[in-house]
Protein backbone atom coordinates (compact mmCIF):
# COMPACT_ATOMS: atom_id res chain seq x y z
CA UNK A 1 0.00 0.00 0.00
CA UNK A 2 2.47 2.90 1.07
CA UNK A 3 5.00 1.22 -1.73
CA UNK A 4 2.33 1.54 -4.46
CA UNK A 5 1.17 4.99 -3.30
CA UNK A 6 5.09 6.55 -3.04
CA UNK A 7 4.96 5.72 -6.97
CA UNK A 8 1.91 6.99 -7.82
CA UNK A 9 3.59 10.51 -6.08
CA UNK A 10 6.50 10.12 -7.81
CA UNK A 11 4.69 9.85 -11.32
CA UNK A 12 2.55 12.68 -10.78
CA UNK A 13 6.20 14.18 -9.25
CA UNK A 14 8.12 13.46 -12.64
CA UNK A 15 4.65 14.24 -14.69
CA UNK A 16 4.94 17.54 -12.96
CA UNK A 17 9.01 17.71 -13.61
CA UNK A 18 8.31 16.83 -17.30
CA UNK A 19 5.67 19.26 -17.61
CA UNK A 20 8.20 22.00 -16.25
CA UNK A 21 10.68 21.14 -18.23
CA UNK A 22 8.71 21.11 -21.34
CA UNK A 23 7.00 24.46 -20.50
CA UNK A 24 10.32 26.17 -20.13
CA UNK A 25 11.47 24.88 -23.48
CA UNK A 26 8.67 26.17 -24.42
CA UNK A 27 9.49 29.70 -23.00
CA UNK A 28 12.77 29.27 -24.22
CA UNK A 29 12.45 28.25 -27.70
CA UNK A 30 10.14 31.41 -28.58
CA UNK A 31 12.98 33.08 -30.99
CA UNK A 32 13.15 36.72 -30.89
CA UNK A 33 13.88 38.77 -33.31
CA UNK A 34 16.09 42.14 -33.58
CA UNK A 35 15.53 44.40 -37.08
CA UNK A 36 18.99 46.56 -37.69
CA UNK A 37 18.48 49.04 -40.29
CA UNK A 38 21.28 50.79 -41.40
CA UNK A 39 22.69 54.23 -44.32
CA UNK A 40 25.36 55.44 -44.73
CA UNK A 41 27.07 58.45 -46.59
CA UNK A 42 23.75 60.20 -47.17
CA UNK A 43 25.25 63.45 -47.45
CA UNK A 44 22.72 66.04 -47.15
CA UNK A 45 20.54 64.47 -49.42
CA UNK A 46 16.75 64.86 -48.13
CA UNK A 47 14.77 65.22 -51.53
CA UNK A 48 14.86 61.92 -54.19
CA UNK A 49 16.97 62.42 -57.17
CA UNK A 50 14.98 64.15 -59.78
CA UNK A 51 13.32 61.89 -62.97
CA UNK A 52 15.86 62.82 -65.20
CA UNK A 53 18.99 62.05 -63.01
CA UNK A 54 21.11 59.83 -64.84
CA UNK A 55 22.30 57.20 -62.64
CA UNK A 56 19.81 57.06 -59.25
CA UNK A 57 16.52 58.42 -61.07
CA UNK A 58 13.70 59.00 -58.60
CA UNK A 59 15.88 57.28 -56.10
CA UNK A 60 16.35 58.09 -52.23
CA UNK A 61 14.54 60.95 -50.58
CA UNK A 62 14.18 61.24 -46.21
CA UNK A 63 10.04 61.16 -46.35
CA UNK A 64 10.31 58.02 -48.44
CA UNK A 65 12.66 56.40 -46.45
CA UNK A 66 10.73 57.30 -43.38
CA UNK A 67 7.95 55.63 -44.87
CA UNK A 68 9.82 52.67 -45.08
CA UNK A 69 11.16 52.37 -41.60
CA UNK A 70 8.05 52.91 -40.28
CA UNK A 71 6.41 49.96 -42.30
CA UNK A 72 9.43 47.59 -40.90
CA UNK A 73 8.09 49.00 -37.33
CA UNK A 74 5.10 47.70 -37.59
CA UNK A 75 6.07 44.21 -38.84
CA UNK A 76 8.81 44.18 -36.21
CA UNK A 77 8.78 47.20 -33.62
CA UNK A 78 12.44 45.33 -31.99
CA UNK A 79 14.53 48.21 -34.55
CA UNK A 80 17.83 49.88 -34.08
CA UNK A 81 17.94 52.22 -36.21
CA UNK A 82 22.16 53.02 -37.00
CA UNK A 83 24.10 55.10 -39.52
CA UNK A 84 27.63 54.93 -40.11
CA UNK A 85 28.60 58.81 -41.00
CA UNK A 86 28.72 61.49 -43.48
CA UNK A 87 25.69 62.50 -42.41
CA UNK A 88 26.68 66.19 -44.27
CA UNK A 89 28.12 67.90 -47.46
CA UNK A 90 26.13 67.33 -50.77
CA UNK A 91 23.50 69.47 -51.38
CA UNK A 92 22.40 73.22 -50.50
CA UNK A 93 21.04 71.71 -47.16
CA UNK A 94 24.31 71.64 -45.67
CA UNK A 95 25.48 75.17 -47.23
CA UNK A 96 22.34 76.51 -46.08
CA UNK A 97 21.66 75.27 -42.56
CA UNK A 98 24.54 73.26 -41.63
CA UNK A 99 23.45 69.86 -40.85
CA UNK A 100 20.13 71.40 -38.94
CA UNK A 101 17.58 69.73 -40.69
CA UNK A 102 19.32 66.15 -41.70
CA UNK A 103 20.00 66.06 -37.47
CA UNK A 104 16.60 66.83 -36.50
CA UNK A 105 14.73 64.46 -39.75
CA UNK A 106 17.53 61.67 -38.14
CA UNK A 107 16.08 62.18 -34.65
CA UNK A 108 11.71 61.82 -36.42
CA UNK A 109 12.61 58.63 -37.88
CA UNK A 110 13.89 57.44 -34.67
CA UNK A 111 17.90 57.13 -35.86
CA UNK A 112 19.61 55.14 -32.99
CA UNK A 113 23.00 56.00 -32.98
CA UNK A 114 25.57 57.31 -35.47
CA UNK A 115 29.40 57.65 -35.96
CA UNK A 116 31.21 60.37 -37.56
CA UNK A 117 32.16 60.73 -41.02
CA UNK A 118 34.79 62.82 -42.16
CA UNK A 119 32.55 65.06 -44.07
CA UNK A 120 30.98 65.77 -40.58
CA UNK A 121 34.04 67.93 -39.87
CA UNK A 122 33.12 70.07 -42.65
CA UNK A 123 32.04 73.00 -40.70
CA UNK A 124 34.85 72.09 -38.57
CA UNK A 125 34.45 70.62 -34.60
CA UNK A 126 32.64 74.06 -33.93
CA UNK A 127 29.72 73.41 -36.92
CA UNK A 128 29.26 69.83 -35.67
CA UNK A 129 29.02 71.11 -32.13
CA UNK A 130 26.29 73.66 -33.38
CA UNK A 131 23.84 70.95 -34.50
CA UNK A 132 24.24 68.85 -31.59
CA UNK A 133 20.87 70.35 -30.01
CA UNK A 134 19.35 68.83 -32.74
CA UNK A 135 20.39 65.40 -32.93
CA UNK A 136 18.71 63.25 -30.63
CA UNK A 137 20.35 60.13 -31.20
CA UNK A 138 24.04 59.22 -29.62
CA UNK A 139 27.04 59.99 -31.79
CA UNK A 140 29.68 57.05 -31.13
CA UNK A 141 33.07 56.85 -31.73
CA UNK A 142 35.69 54.85 -29.82
CA UNK A 143 38.78 55.94 -31.84
CA UNK A 144 38.08 59.70 -32.04
CA UNK A 145 39.42 61.38 -28.78
CA UNK A 146 37.24 64.85 -28.94
CA UNK A 147 38.70 65.33 -25.12
CA UNK A 148 40.60 68.45 -26.10
CA UNK A 149 37.83 70.07 -28.38
CA UNK A 150 34.36 71.40 -27.95
CA UNK A 151 32.90 68.09 -28.69
CA UNK A 152 34.01 66.87 -25.38
CA UNK A 153 31.30 65.19 -23.69
CA UNK A 154 29.62 64.69 -26.51
CA UNK A 155 30.64 61.75 -28.61
CA UNK A 156 30.29 57.94 -26.56
CA UNK A 157 32.87 55.15 -27.37
CA UNK A 158 29.82 52.89 -27.68
CA UNK A 159 26.58 52.28 -26.28
CA UNK A 160 24.73 49.38 -24.83
CA UNK A 161 20.84 49.02 -26.18
CA UNK A 162 18.47 46.43 -24.71
CA UNK A 163 16.12 45.05 -27.19
CA UNK A 164 13.57 42.86 -26.08
CA UNK A 165 16.17 41.32 -23.63
CA UNK A 166 18.56 41.38 -26.47
CA UNK A 167 21.92 43.11 -25.25
CA UNK A 168 23.38 44.99 -28.38
CA UNK A 169 26.40 46.78 -27.96
CA UNK A 170 27.41 49.32 -30.63
CA UNK A 171 30.80 50.78 -30.95
CA UNK A 172 32.05 53.11 -33.57
CA UNK A 173 35.08 53.93 -35.76
CA UNK A 174 36.29 56.94 -37.74
CA UNK A 175 38.91 57.15 -40.26
CA UNK A 176 42.38 58.90 -39.90
CA UNK A 177 41.71 62.48 -40.24
CA UNK A 178 45.18 63.64 -41.25
CA UNK A 179 45.24 64.05 -44.94
CA UNK A 180 42.05 63.86 -45.29
CA UNK A 181 40.25 66.46 -43.53
CA UNK A 182 42.07 70.13 -43.05
CA UNK A 183 43.41 70.39 -39.32
CA UNK A 184 41.62 73.15 -38.89
CA UNK A 185 38.43 71.60 -39.27
CA UNK A 186 39.47 68.93 -36.84
CA UNK A 187 41.60 70.50 -34.48
CA UNK A 188 42.92 68.47 -31.51
CA UNK A 189 40.67 65.33 -32.07
CA UNK A 190 43.05 62.56 -31.58
CA UNK A 191 42.52 59.42 -34.32
CA UNK A 192 43.57 56.42 -32.64
CA UNK A 193 44.88 52.43 -34.08
CA UNK A 194 40.98 51.15 -34.93
CA UNK A 195 42.57 48.10 -34.49
CA UNK A 196 43.16 48.16 -31.24
CA UNK A 197 40.65 50.66 -29.89
CA UNK A 198 38.48 48.01 -31.70
CA UNK A 199 39.93 44.79 -29.63
CA UNK A 200 39.53 46.32 -26.16
CA UNK A 201 36.19 47.86 -26.68
CA UNK A 202 34.94 44.34 -27.87
CA UNK A 203 36.36 43.05 -24.85
CA UNK A 204 34.21 45.18 -22.46
CA UNK A 205 31.00 44.43 -24.40
CA UNK A 206 31.72 41.04 -24.71
CA UNK A 207 33.30 39.71 -21.60
CA UNK A 208 32.20 42.28 -19.10
CA UNK A 209 28.61 43.63 -20.26
CA UNK A 210 28.02 40.20 -21.78
CA UNK A 211 26.55 41.85 -24.89
CA UNK A 212 24.84 39.18 -27.26
CA UNK A 213 25.31 40.87 -30.05
CA UNK A 214 27.86 43.50 -30.89
CA UNK A 215 28.16 45.85 -33.90
CA UNK A 216 30.76 48.31 -35.33
CA UNK A 217 29.89 51.42 -36.65
CA UNK A 218 32.95 52.09 -39.14
CA UNK A 219 33.94 54.95 -41.39
CA UNK A 220 36.76 53.56 -42.26
CA UNK A 221 35.64 52.07 -46.19
CA UNK A 222 34.83 48.81 -47.12
CA UNK A 223 38.30 48.11 -49.01
CA UNK A 224 40.99 49.89 -50.66
CA UNK A 225 42.88 47.93 -54.11
CA UNK A 226 45.76 50.88 -54.77
CA UNK A 227 45.99 50.92 -50.77
CA UNK A 228 46.69 46.65 -49.31
CA UNK A 229 48.08 48.04 -45.94
CA UNK A 230 45.36 50.83 -44.92
CA UNK A 231 42.85 49.96 -42.48
CA UNK A 232 39.75 48.98 -44.04
CA UNK A 233 36.26 46.91 -42.83
CA UNK A 234 37.13 44.05 -44.53
CA UNK A 235 41.22 43.78 -42.47
CA UNK A 236 39.04 45.23 -39.37
CA UNK A 237 37.05 41.83 -39.60
CA UNK A 238 39.83 39.41 -39.98
CA UNK A 239 42.07 41.35 -37.32
CA UNK A 240 39.40 41.11 -34.25
CA UNK A 241 36.92 38.84 -32.85
CA UNK A 242 33.67 38.74 -31.37
CA UNK A 243 32.22 41.43 -33.73
CA UNK A 244 29.24 40.07 -35.03
CA UNK A 245 28.27 42.90 -37.66
CA UNK A 246 30.56 45.74 -39.30
CA UNK A 247 28.14 48.80 -40.38
CA UNK A 248 30.60 50.41 -43.09
CA UNK A 249 30.41 53.56 -44.93
CA UNK A 250 33.19 56.23 -46.97
CA UNK A 251 33.71 54.53 -50.03
CA UNK A 252 30.15 54.55 -50.92
CA UNK A 253 30.36 50.74 -51.60
CA UNK A 254 27.05 49.46 -53.05
CA UNK A 255 27.21 45.93 -51.93
CA UNK A 256 24.50 43.65 -53.51
CA UNK A 257 24.33 41.95 -50.13
CA UNK A 258 26.48 42.16 -46.96
CA UNK A 259 30.06 40.13 -47.14
CA UNK A 260 30.61 37.35 -44.58
CA UNK A 261 34.20 37.14 -43.79
CA UNK A 262 36.55 35.19 -41.17
CA UNK A 263 37.25 36.34 -37.78
CA UNK A 264 40.67 36.09 -36.21
CA UNK A 265 39.51 32.46 -34.77
CA UNK A 266 37.34 31.81 -37.88
CA UNK A 267 33.63 32.94 -37.15
CA UNK A 268 31.79 34.59 -39.62
CA UNK A 269 31.44 38.43 -39.46
CA UNK A 270 28.78 40.26 -41.77
CA UNK A 271 30.50 43.34 -43.41
CA UNK A 272 27.65 45.73 -44.58
CA UNK A 273 27.69 48.89 -46.75
CA UNK A 274 24.49 50.57 -48.71
CA UNK A 275 25.96 52.79 -50.78
CA UNK A 276 25.18 56.56 -50.61
CA UNK A 277 22.80 59.22 -50.45
CA UNK A 278 20.15 57.55 -49.11
CA UNK A 279 19.76 55.34 -51.90
CA UNK A 280 19.42 51.80 -50.13
CA UNK A 281 18.31 50.46 -46.69
CA UNK A 282 19.97 47.94 -44.94
CA UNK A 283 18.48 45.26 -42.54
CA UNK A 284 19.99 42.90 -40.73
CA UNK A 285 17.65 40.61 -38.93
CA UNK A 286 19.14 38.89 -35.92
CA UNK A 287 17.56 35.75 -35.08
CA UNK A 288 18.18 35.07 -30.94
CA UNK A 289 17.48 31.96 -29.05
CA UNK A 290 17.87 31.62 -25.61
CA UNK A 291 17.59 27.93 -26.00
CA UNK A 292 21.14 26.36 -25.76
CA UNK A 293 20.50 23.09 -28.00
CA UNK A 294 19.61 25.15 -30.59
CA UNK A 295 22.68 27.37 -30.32
CA UNK A 296 24.57 24.21 -30.73
CA UNK A 297 22.93 23.55 -34.09
CA UNK A 298 24.82 26.27 -35.28
CA UNK A 299 23.83 29.44 -36.72
CA UNK A 300 22.39 30.03 -40.88
CA UNK A 301 23.86 33.12 -42.06
CA UNK A 302 21.24 34.06 -44.94
CA UNK A 303 22.24 37.08 -47.36
CA UNK B 1 0.84 8.79 4.99
CA UNK B 2 1.47 12.13 6.66
CA UNK B 3 4.81 11.56 5.84
CA UNK B 4 4.26 10.94 2.23
CA UNK B 5 2.15 13.99 2.23
CA UNK B 6 4.95 16.10 3.30
CA UNK B 7 7.27 14.34 1.06
CA UNK B 8 4.78 15.79 -2.42
CA UNK B 9 4.66 18.89 -1.22
CA UNK B 10 8.82 18.78 -1.31
CA UNK B 11 8.75 17.13 -4.87
CA UNK B 12 5.97 20.27 -5.97
CA UNK B 13 8.38 22.52 -4.82
CA UNK B 14 11.51 20.60 -6.56
CA UNK B 15 9.55 20.41 -9.44
CA UNK B 16 8.02 24.23 -8.83
CA UNK B 17 12.28 24.99 -8.14
CA UNK B 18 13.32 23.19 -11.41
CA UNK B 19 11.57 24.98 -13.74
CA UNK B 20 12.03 28.48 -12.54
CA UNK B 21 15.76 27.07 -12.79
CA UNK B 22 15.70 26.35 -16.11
CA UNK B 23 13.66 29.13 -17.19
CA UNK B 24 15.81 31.29 -15.34
CA UNK B 25 19.11 29.97 -16.48
CA UNK B 26 18.01 29.53 -20.20
CA UNK B 27 16.83 33.34 -20.04
CA UNK B 28 20.67 34.80 -19.28
CA UNK B 29 22.15 33.67 -22.47
CA UNK B 30 20.82 34.27 -25.78
CA UNK B 31 22.55 32.49 -28.93
CA UNK B 32 22.29 33.88 -32.49
CA UNK B 33 20.75 31.12 -34.45
CA UNK B 34 20.38 32.86 -38.10
CA UNK B 35 21.06 36.08 -39.64
CA UNK B 36 19.34 37.68 -42.45
CA UNK B 37 20.51 40.85 -44.44
CA UNK B 38 19.27 42.47 -47.28
CA UNK B 39 19.44 46.12 -48.96
CA UNK B 40 16.19 47.32 -49.82
CA UNK B 41 16.35 50.18 -52.44
CA UNK B 42 14.26 53.22 -52.13
CA UNK B 43 12.61 54.30 -54.97
CA UNK B 44 9.46 56.18 -56.06
CA UNK B 45 6.81 53.04 -54.83
CA UNK B 46 7.23 54.03 -51.73
CA UNK B 47 4.97 55.85 -50.36
CA UNK B 48 6.27 59.09 -48.26
CA UNK B 49 5.44 60.16 -44.29
CA UNK B 50 3.24 63.27 -44.71
CA UNK B 51 5.33 64.60 -41.16
CA UNK B 52 8.52 64.49 -42.68
CA UNK B 53 7.68 65.82 -45.89
CA UNK B 54 5.66 69.17 -44.57
CA UNK B 55 8.90 69.21 -42.38
CA UNK B 56 11.45 69.58 -45.00
CA UNK B 57 8.78 72.07 -46.61
CA UNK B 58 10.18 75.76 -45.48
CA UNK B 59 13.72 74.20 -45.57
CA UNK B 60 13.32 73.42 -49.33
CA UNK B 61 11.03 76.47 -50.10
CA UNK B 62 13.57 78.73 -48.05
CA UNK B 63 16.60 77.04 -50.77
CA UNK B 64 15.06 77.43 -53.76
CA UNK B 65 13.80 80.75 -53.16
CA UNK B 66 17.65 81.74 -52.15
CA UNK B 67 19.15 79.48 -55.08
CA UNK B 68 16.91 81.39 -57.54
CA UNK B 69 17.83 84.61 -56.79
CA UNK B 70 19.02 86.53 -59.46
CA UNK B 71 23.23 87.45 -59.24
CA UNK B 72 23.72 88.42 -62.80
CA UNK B 73 22.99 88.58 -66.33
CA UNK B 74 24.30 87.02 -69.18
CA UNK B 75 23.61 88.37 -73.03
CA UNK B 76 23.95 85.24 -74.75
CA UNK B 77 23.91 81.90 -74.20
CA UNK B 78 27.29 80.26 -73.69
CA UNK B 79 27.70 76.89 -74.90
CA UNK B 80 30.72 74.10 -74.82
CA UNK B 81 29.39 72.77 -77.74
CA UNK B 82 29.58 75.85 -80.04
CA UNK B 83 33.50 76.08 -80.55
CA UNK B 84 36.42 73.21 -81.94
CA UNK B 85 39.14 74.52 -79.46
CA UNK B 86 37.54 76.96 -76.94
CA UNK B 87 34.14 78.06 -76.11
CA UNK B 88 32.97 80.96 -74.40
CA UNK B 89 31.49 79.43 -71.79
CA UNK B 90 35.04 76.87 -71.18
CA UNK B 91 37.17 80.39 -71.55
CA UNK B 92 34.99 82.04 -68.89
CA UNK B 93 34.95 78.77 -66.53
CA UNK B 94 39.16 78.64 -66.90
CA UNK B 95 39.24 82.76 -66.63
CA UNK B 96 37.34 82.55 -63.64
CA UNK B 97 38.91 79.52 -62.04
CA UNK B 98 42.67 81.28 -62.25
CA UNK B 99 41.07 84.68 -61.47
CA UNK B 100 39.55 83.77 -58.13
CA UNK B 101 41.66 80.73 -57.44
CA UNK B 102 44.55 83.10 -57.40
CA UNK B 103 43.09 85.07 -54.63
CA UNK B 104 43.27 82.43 -52.17
CA UNK B 105 46.66 81.13 -53.77
CA UNK B 106 48.20 84.26 -53.18
CA UNK B 107 47.34 84.57 -49.66
CA UNK B 108 47.73 81.23 -48.67
CA UNK B 109 51.16 80.43 -50.47
CA UNK B 110 52.36 84.17 -52.34
CA UNK B 111 52.57 82.21 -55.86
CA UNK B 112 50.86 83.11 -58.53
CA UNK B 113 48.26 80.48 -60.68
CA UNK B 114 50.21 81.02 -64.19
CA UNK B 115 47.48 78.03 -65.94
CA UNK B 116 44.04 76.79 -65.69
CA UNK B 117 43.13 73.95 -67.35
CA UNK B 118 39.59 72.15 -66.67
CA UNK B 119 38.16 69.69 -68.57
CA UNK B 120 35.23 70.25 -71.15
CA UNK B 121 33.19 67.31 -69.80
CA UNK B 122 32.74 68.77 -66.78
CA UNK B 123 30.79 71.44 -67.61
CA UNK B 124 27.32 69.90 -67.74
CA UNK B 125 25.10 73.04 -68.52
CA UNK B 126 25.33 75.95 -71.16
CA UNK B 127 24.69 79.26 -69.67
CA UNK B 128 21.29 80.49 -70.92
CA UNK B 129 20.59 84.17 -72.04
CA UNK B 130 19.28 85.38 -69.46
CA UNK B 131 19.20 85.90 -65.95
CA UNK B 132 21.79 84.23 -63.41
CA UNK B 133 21.28 82.46 -60.64
CA UNK B 134 22.87 80.05 -58.13
CA UNK B 135 20.98 77.42 -59.73
CA UNK B 136 22.94 78.11 -62.85
CA UNK B 137 25.94 77.26 -61.27
CA UNK B 138 25.05 74.35 -59.80
CA UNK B 139 23.83 73.01 -63.20
CA UNK B 140 27.05 73.80 -64.65
CA UNK B 141 28.94 72.60 -61.96
CA UNK B 142 26.83 69.84 -60.34
CA UNK B 143 30.25 67.88 -58.87
CA UNK B 144 31.80 68.57 -55.61
CA UNK B 145 35.05 69.04 -57.24
CA UNK B 146 37.47 71.81 -55.68
CA UNK B 147 40.08 73.37 -57.51
CA UNK B 148 43.56 72.05 -57.03
CA UNK B 149 47.22 73.55 -57.46
CA UNK B 150 49.64 71.40 -59.15
CA UNK B 151 53.14 72.53 -59.59
CA UNK B 152 54.42 71.19 -63.11
CA UNK B 153 57.74 71.94 -64.91
CA UNK B 154 57.60 73.38 -68.33
CA UNK B 155 58.13 69.60 -69.94
CA UNK B 156 54.74 68.84 -68.96
CA UNK B 157 53.17 72.09 -69.51
CA UNK B 158 54.47 70.35 -73.64
CA UNK B 159 52.77 67.34 -72.35
CA UNK B 160 49.71 68.83 -71.66
CA UNK B 161 49.36 70.74 -75.16
CA UNK B 162 50.01 67.64 -76.84
CA UNK B 163 47.19 65.98 -74.83
CA UNK B 164 44.96 68.83 -75.86
CA UNK B 165 45.81 68.60 -79.64
CA UNK B 166 45.38 65.13 -79.48
CA UNK B 167 41.89 64.98 -77.41
CA UNK B 168 40.29 67.80 -80.08
CA UNK B 169 37.93 68.93 -77.30
CA UNK B 170 37.32 72.28 -76.02
CA UNK B 171 39.00 71.83 -72.75
CA UNK B 172 38.76 75.22 -70.36
CA UNK B 173 41.93 76.87 -70.61
CA UNK B 174 43.67 80.16 -69.92
CA UNK B 175 47.32 81.64 -69.13
CA UNK B 176 48.64 79.57 -72.62
CA UNK B 177 48.38 80.42 -76.20
CA UNK B 178 49.95 78.06 -78.93
CA UNK B 179 49.79 77.50 -82.25
CA UNK B 180 49.09 74.17 -83.99
CA UNK B 181 51.27 74.05 -87.11
CA UNK B 182 50.03 72.21 -90.26
CA UNK B 183 51.80 68.92 -89.40
CA UNK B 184 49.15 69.37 -86.06
CA UNK B 185 52.43 70.03 -83.60
CA UNK B 186 52.62 73.19 -81.04
CA UNK B 187 54.79 75.97 -81.80
CA UNK B 188 54.58 79.59 -79.90
CA UNK B 189 53.70 78.04 -76.49
CA UNK B 190 53.32 81.07 -74.29
CA UNK B 191 52.53 80.59 -70.64
CA UNK B 192 51.18 84.14 -69.17
CA UNK B 193 52.67 85.71 -72.39
CA UNK B 194 56.24 84.27 -72.15
CA UNK B 195 57.74 81.24 -74.32
CA UNK B 196 57.51 77.89 -71.83
CA UNK B 197 60.93 76.63 -70.23
CA UNK B 198 61.47 73.11 -70.16
CA UNK B 199 62.49 73.17 -66.24
CA UNK B 200 60.54 76.33 -65.17
CA UNK B 201 58.12 75.20 -62.45
CA UNK B 202 54.43 76.74 -63.37
CA UNK B 203 51.34 76.64 -61.12
CA UNK B 204 48.77 75.37 -63.05
CA UNK B 205 44.85 74.60 -61.36
CA UNK B 206 43.06 72.40 -62.06
CA UNK B 207 40.13 70.45 -60.06
CA UNK B 208 40.67 67.66 -57.70
CA UNK B 209 39.46 64.37 -60.23
CA UNK B 210 42.18 65.69 -63.35
CA UNK B 211 44.66 66.02 -60.57
CA UNK B 212 44.47 62.95 -59.85
CA UNK B 213 44.73 61.85 -64.01
CA UNK B 214 41.59 61.94 -64.17
CA UNK B 215 40.31 62.03 -67.99
CA UNK B 216 43.76 60.72 -68.66
CA UNK B 217 45.30 63.76 -67.84
CA UNK B 218 48.49 61.65 -66.72
CA UNK B 219 50.88 64.82 -67.43
CA UNK B 220 49.01 65.91 -63.70
CA UNK B 221 50.70 63.06 -62.26
CA UNK B 222 53.89 63.63 -62.59
CA UNK B 223 53.47 67.54 -60.53
CA UNK B 224 55.92 68.10 -57.95
CA UNK B 225 53.94 69.45 -55.80
CA UNK B 226 49.83 69.72 -54.92
CA UNK B 227 48.22 71.94 -53.31
CA UNK B 228 44.64 71.48 -52.03
CA UNK B 229 43.16 75.09 -52.41
CA UNK B 230 39.44 73.52 -50.73
CA UNK B 231 37.12 75.76 -52.45
CA UNK B 232 34.65 74.06 -54.68
CA UNK B 233 34.66 74.94 -58.79
CA UNK B 234 30.64 75.61 -57.96
CA UNK B 235 31.50 78.17 -55.37
CA UNK B 236 34.03 79.83 -57.59
CA UNK B 237 31.08 80.24 -59.82
CA UNK B 238 28.99 81.30 -57.73
CA UNK B 239 30.93 84.06 -55.77
CA UNK B 240 31.87 85.52 -59.64
CA UNK B 241 28.15 86.02 -60.59
CA UNK B 242 27.09 88.16 -57.14
CA UNK B 243 30.37 90.24 -58.08
CA UNK B 244 29.89 90.41 -61.60
CA UNK B 245 26.96 92.17 -63.12
CA UNK B 246 26.59 90.89 -67.00
CA UNK B 247 28.79 88.13 -68.09
CA UNK B 248 31.34 88.63 -70.04
CA UNK B 249 31.09 86.61 -74.01
CA UNK B 250 34.69 86.28 -74.13
CA UNK B 251 36.34 85.16 -77.21
CA UNK B 252 39.90 86.08 -77.60
CA UNK B 253 42.03 83.53 -79.67
CA UNK B 254 44.16 80.99 -77.45
CA UNK B 255 44.54 78.52 -79.82
CA UNK B 256 45.97 79.41 -83.39
CA UNK B 257 45.30 76.90 -86.35
CA UNK B 258 47.46 76.94 -89.32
Amino acid sequence: MKRREFIEKTAAGSALLSLGVSLSSFETSKTRQLTVLHTNDVHSYIDPFPADHPRNANMGGVARRAALIETIRKENPNVLLLDAGDIFQGTPYFNYYGGELEFKLMSMMQYDASTIGNHDFDNGVEGLLAQMPHAKFQFLSANYDFKNTVMDGYVKPYKIFNKNGIKVGVFGLGIELAGLVDKGMYKETVYNNPVETAQDIVRILKKEKQCDIVICLSHLGYKYRDEPNKICDLKLAELTQDIDLIIGGHTHTFLDKPTVAKNLVGKEVLVNQVGCYGINLGRIDFYVDNNKSKAFEGKSIIV
Amino acid sequence: MVNLKKYNDVSKLFVIFLTFFFVASCSKQNYVTKIEGKRIPITEKENHVPAIENFIKPYREHINKDLDSVLAYCPETLDKSAGKWQSTIGNLMADVTLMRGNIVFQAREKKNIDVCLLNSGGIRSILPKGNVTARTAFEIMPFENSLVVIALKGEQILEMIDFFIAEKKPHPLAGVTFTIDKNNFAKNILVQGKPVQKETIYYVGTNDYLSGGGDNMNFFKKGVQKFDLEYKLRNILIDYFKEVDTIPVIKDVRITVE
